[in-house]
């Protein structure tokens, strides 16, 4: 997830010519669990992709005389239906298309925008700090539903908004927690060292700042990706989101929720499918950590 | 009768099902099956947290729940929504329906001990059109002489043809016979207000502790979004039948949760069951389920002022590409009638009849004709109609709109996009007319046809499918000066075999409310209004 | 320390205001007005709403008035309670949030660091992907499917405690809710702990304690804590604010008058001052909570200076 964000980091702290990224991969190969979680990760989005053409049934497709069936390989539902009828298979591997995609462009955004700010206030502090932190401050207490309906309003329902209007909220925490672990470092022997050996400012971020933070930032965006696939589905609700009959996980298990107790496999499967991943990007992203921790080498 | 005969009812099916988790330990009503419970305290779900509680304010079904409880009308409701004397014992109507006598009981008592008169009604009825009051349902009060022109700021509160002849007559005289106005009574704009305790507490006299009332309960505790608490009034004047000591109004937005605190046992009644769960309901606790016709048409709105849907015709065949049943018996599935016609048949000084002609078709032969129409309007495979279904944000009416852009699309081949919006910014797209087809529903202000048929009006606020047709127009206002009342409904049945040949808006389906009430609740009759009065309920020993 | 400390309190006054300037007008920009209903009211009876809440005047007039109020602790009648006024409001729904969302911070802030601890000292082994697991689930079965189960499971089947209401926040009715609102921040707080507790145990210091020989438990509580807890509190600062403001989907599930339901009914019905008033509340709540976290920094790292 990360990689393609940091992806221009030149070598860093590593004389013997070993980049960064080879070494974390090394690393990363070797740990079990981060290995099963991202090849979890790939199958489902391959299944995801290719799943849908494999049944006969298309998401939109509504069957009255069959609606809130249980999952059975006779009727092909093999997920059951949802109350209109709906093969909840083929609808649950399209949520995952949009979720899958939400998830992985709203956190880039969200890391992108937060780590480079974070790091800015943090490494540089004063008034500076003082004022980049007051506008976090300030954009945390906005009413959100209003810069949604905004958003709405003036450009209309579009893919990119969503994106937009998830990346504008989520940064924040990353921004904070970057900003926190700076503040900490730039004081750190190494960071005042080549300080003092009259290394760029810049040079200085890239290379001996922002590697130190990419334990804590890995950490932070498997959190985000949850929080992110939820808010999509509560931009829905005010319109903004993936619209009947396309859905999203978290819509499904919205659906699915109100009926846990007549048709649970409307909950169950896209729950599964949703904790799964997530549990995935954990296990994946605890594993970059270790192979991305400097001190480790 | 019919009141023993539910009680009846619920009891074998608690017995048959004692062994299920939802039955309480022991019969219902103790031994003898009537016996009452030691407390008499009942806990209602009462929806959305109630706005105010002044009655001339309310606007909402959460504040008039408990309004009924609170302040009694010079006419009130019995258990089945029959209209029977409140605070007035009797009351005479002069020969040309335009003068209200109304005899007030001598005992009526407000809930600090005095006397509720004449004078008290007369400054209710003022404050409530009094525009300083800013009330928005004082329409309730138009037909009496003088209330549009006060409303409308032109005259003083004064001029309201309310007068009080002694503390205990008072007279109301009317702009037009209207036979729905007794009706009108039971509203809460109508209500009296006890002068003195609003003079000296203005706005806040709606607190606990300020407010004064003239119900058979009164105010005791008021927590914003968790619940309102009444107590019996002990100046009622007919507090000896009033049996239930206490009553708790809980907010239960989400009705989800409602249901589980029903199940519970937390809750007496609950104010709706979500719907999804009907399923569920039936086969695990039918017998708390109770479901009645309600005074509402759910329908979907056509812009008629833009092309496409400005031709009757295709307008027409979209109506009739829909398949009522399978939204009645599928989706909203808790005995909701299949509307072929806009004013439903229940409603009082109507008798029905009137149905769109293929009403009476099968449901193969309505589509032949939908695809006819739509090719006679120039749409095909090759060229298929594109619309925007809108509907404000709500489980089921995206179950609805999902269904019915199915529906065309099998039927006709319409290509529609889905759209939901938060109600408001959904309203005023509504209301700015940006739409193509709108999901929307209409409950009934009366039990009257023309609370229906005044909707279609081209000046109605709530026209947003912009029809305009001078000739119902014109059938409305032959309507509204008519006195006899089988005239009035045979000229109100004209104006709707237009409508519905001119097809501005699909009617779906008629409303049902769906609500559970717990065995032990004794007294409760679902009626078309939805009303009913925590005096007339009773809490049976379980 | 002290001058430091001023400083943040003079910012806090520019910052507030640019919150309330942009809130006010991004708020009465959006569509819809507190007076739209289905029926669209007759307009003289709308003239009259409008005029006795004064929204004819110009906008700037509004928010110059409404600053004004605001200054007198005054932020005005609520649209939508049309017997209360906001101040009244967020007065009688705040203790609730609060009591609430204090308890469900210090549930998880005890749960969360313990289990993150535990997870970092067994890293990568079968004890860290259980505890990090289960710590998870919080995250990953979100709170509108989870609340609904722990009624279903405690309130209906073993009826041990009451599925709803606030019972004038008796304990039993305040465990579910609690356990609800402080599952997702267990799943944080846990994880960001083991993050930064696996860095800090690989750190310099702490290697020489463990030659020095000191016992593991001695090692985290005295040294590795404080240094590990740095990211955590970053999150708590903003978390804090959010959770002891309440939350809606909990609140309406079991039935809470706390005041997170004020910032979506609110504006839902474009309750123009009810939405306002929650937002400076919640604005100041920010601004100190995050204050308080520049404060820790200091004490957790001394080498953090503000100048």
């Amino acid at each position: 997830m990360t990689v393609e964000v940091a992806a221009g980091l030149p070598p860093q702290e590593a004389p013997a010519g070993r980049s960064l990224w080879v070494d974390a991969w090394r690393t990363l190969r070797k740990n079990r669990a981060a290995v099963a979680g991202g090849a979890i990760i790939l199958a489902m989005t391959v299944l995801v992709l290719v799943g849908p053409m494999l049944s006969p049934y298309t998401y939109a497709q509504t069957d009255w005389a069959n609606t809130s069936i249980g999952p059975s390989l006779s009727t092909g539902h093999i997920f059951g239906t949802d109350t209109l009828g709906r093969d909840v298979f083929v609808r649950t591997l399209y949520g995952g298309r949009i979720s899958l995609l939400v998830g992985l462009v709203a956190t880039i955004v969200s890391l992108a925008i937060g780590v480079t700010y974070g790091a800015i206030a943090g490494y540089f502090g004063g008034r500076l700090d003082n004022v980049m932190m007051r506008i976090v401050d300030i954009l945390y207490a906005m009413p959100f539903m209003f810069f949604v309906i905004l958003l709405m309003v003036f450009f209309g329902r579009n893919i990119v908004l969503i994106f937009v209007a998830i990346g504008a909220i989520n940064w924040l925490d990353m921004a904070r927690i970057v900003r926190g672990q700076t503040l900490s470092l730039k004081h750190k022997e190494f960071v005042e060292a080549a300080e003092a050996l009259g290394v760029s400012t810049l040079t200085l971020i890239r290379r001996h700042i922002v590697p130190n933070l990419l334990g804590i930032v890995v950490v932070y965006v498997t959190l985000t990706i949850p929080q992110v696939i939820l808010v999509e589905s509560f931009l829905s609700f005010l319109g903004l989101g993936v619209q009947e009959p396309m859905t999203s996980w978290g819509a499904l298990v919205k659906e699915g929720a109100e009926e846990m107790e007549s048709a649970p496999w409307m909950l169950l499967f896209p729950a599964i499918f949703l904790a799964t991943t997530l549990f995935c990007f954990n296990f994946l992203g605890d594993g970059l950590r270790d192979a991305l921790d400097p001190k480790d080498r | 009768m019919k009141k023993l005969a539910f009680l009846t009812c619920s009891l074998l099916a608690m017995l048959a099902a004692c062994s299920s988790d939802y039955a309480p330990s022991g019969p219902i009503g103790g031994e003898s099956g009537t016996e009452l419970a030691e407390r008499q305290v009942i806990h209602i779900g009462n929806g959305t947290d109630p706005q105010t509680l002044d009655p001339h304010r309310a606007q909402g079904v959460p504040e008039s729940n408990i309004g009924r409880s609170l302040f009694e009308g010079l006419v009130a409701e019995a258990p089945n929504g029959d209209l029977i004397p409140g605070v007035a014992e009797s009351w005479e109507i002069s020969e040309d329906g335009k003068t209200y006598t109304f005899r007030l009981r001598a005992n009526a008592r407000w809930s600090n001990g005095d006397p509720v008169t004449a004078g008290d009604f007369v400054y209710g009825m003022r404050r409530s059109v009094d525009p300083k009051t800013l009330s928005v349902y004082s329409f309730i009060l138009a037909p009496i002489e003088n209330a549009n022109a006060i409303i409308a700021g032109d005259l003083p509160p004064e001029e309201l043809g309310v007068a009080a002849i002694d503390d205990r007559t008072l007279e109301i005289r009317l702009e037009n016979p209207t036979p729905y106005f007794l009706g009108l009574l039971t509203h809460s704009a109508s209500y009296a207000v006890h002068p003195p305790s609003v003079e000296a507490h203005g706005d806040a006299f709606t607190r606990p502790g300020n407010l004064v009332s003239n119900g058979a309960y009164q105010l005791a505790e008021w927590v914003v979004q968790s619940h309102v608490k009444l107590v019996k009034n002990p100046y009622y004047w007919d507090a000896d039948s009033v049996t239930i000591e206490e009553a708790y109004f809980h907010a239960t937005e989400d009705v989800a949760a409602e249901l589980k605190r029903f199940r519970a046992g937390e809750l007496d009644m609950t104010n709706t069951i979500p719907k999804s769960q009907l399923g569920w309901i039936r086969e695990n606790m039918p017998d708390r389920l109770v479901i009645a016709p309600y005074l509402g048409s759910y329908y979907y709105g056509l812009n008629t002022t833009k092309p496409p849907l400005d031709s009757p015709a295709l307008r027409r065949a979209l109506s009739l590409a829909i398949d009522r049943d399978i939204i009645t018996k599928q989706i909203t599935a808790s005995g909701e009638l299949s509307a072929y016609s806009w004013i439903p048949p229940t409603i009082a000084n109507y008798g029905g009849g009137v149905e769109m002609p293929e009403a009476s078709w099968t449901q193969a032969e309505r589509e032949a004709e939908a695809r006819r129409l739509y090719a006679q309007a120039g749409y095909s495979a090759e060229n298929p109609l594109r619309l925007e279904i809108l509907y404000n944000t709500h489980d089921d009416h995206r179950r609805i709109a999902v269904a019915i852009a199915s529906m065309w699309r099998n039927v006709l081949g319409v290509e529609a996009t889905l759209v939901n919006q938060e109600w408001k910014v959904y309203l005023d797209t509504r209301n700015q007319k940006k739409t193509q087809v709108f999901r929307a529903g209409w409950i009934g202000d009366y039990n009257d046809p023309y609370t229906f048929a005044e909707i279609a009006h081209s000046k109605s606020e709530l026209n947003d499918f912009g029809y305009d047709n001078p000739e119902y127009d014109r059938l409305l206002a032959l309507a509204a000066a008519e006195t006899d009342l089988e005239k009035r409904a045979e000229i109100l049945k004209q104006a709707e075999r237009r409508l519905l040949d001119d097809m501005p808006l699909i009617p779906l389906y008629f409303y049902v409310t769906a609500k559970m009430v717990q065995p032990w609740v004794q007294g409760y009759e679902a009626n078309i209004m939805d009303h009913f009065r925590v005096q007339d309920l009773k809490i049976l020993k379980h | 320390m002290l001058r430091y400390s001023l400083r943040r309190l003079v910012s806090a006054i520019p910052t507030l205001f640019v919150l309330i300037a942009v809130a006010f007008f991004m708020m009465r920009a959006a569509p819809g007005g507190p007076f739209d209903l289905e029926r669209s009211l007759p307009p003289e009876i709308e003239a009259n709403l409008r005029a006795a809440y004064r929204l004819d005047d110009p906008l700037w007039l509004q928010f110059a008035r409404y600053l004004g109020g605001i200054l007198r602790g005054d932020f005005g009648p609520s649209f939508q309670y049309r017997d209360f006024t906001v101040t009244e409001l967020i007065a009688t729904g705040f203790p609730v949030s609060l009591r609430l969302g204090a308890s469900a911070i210090l549930l998880a802030l005890v749960i969360g660091v313990t289990a993150g601890s535990i997870a970092a000292l067994k890293q990568n082994r079968v004890t860290d992907h259980v505890v990090m697991t289960v710590s998870m689930t919080g995250i990953s079965i979100p709170n509108f499917v989870m609340a609904p189960i722990l009624i279903l499971v405690f309130a209906i089947h073993l009826r041990w405690l009451p599925a709803g209401g606030w019972g004038d926040g008796a304990l039993r009715n305040m465990v579910l809710p609690v356990i609800a609102l402080a599952l997702p921040q267990i799943a944080y707080i846990a994880r960001l702990t083991r993050g930064s507790m696996i860095e800090v145990l690989r750190s310099n210091f702490i290697r020489t304690a463990k030659a020095q020989g000191l016992s593991t438990t001695a090692i985290l509580l005295k040294h590795a804590l404080k240094p590990a807890l740095l990211p955590v509190v970053s999150y708590l600062g903003p978390a804090t604010a959010a959770v002891i403001t309440g939350s809606v989907v909990i609140e309406q599930i079991f039935g809470v008058p706390g005041i997170g339901r004020f910032f979506v009914q609110g504006a839902l019905n474009r309750d123009y001052t009810l939405v306002m008033g929650v937002v400076v509340f919640y604005g100041m709540l920010i601004i100190a909570f995050n204050f308080l976290v520049d404060l820790a920094y200091a004490w957790l790292d001394p080498k953090v200076k503000y100048s």
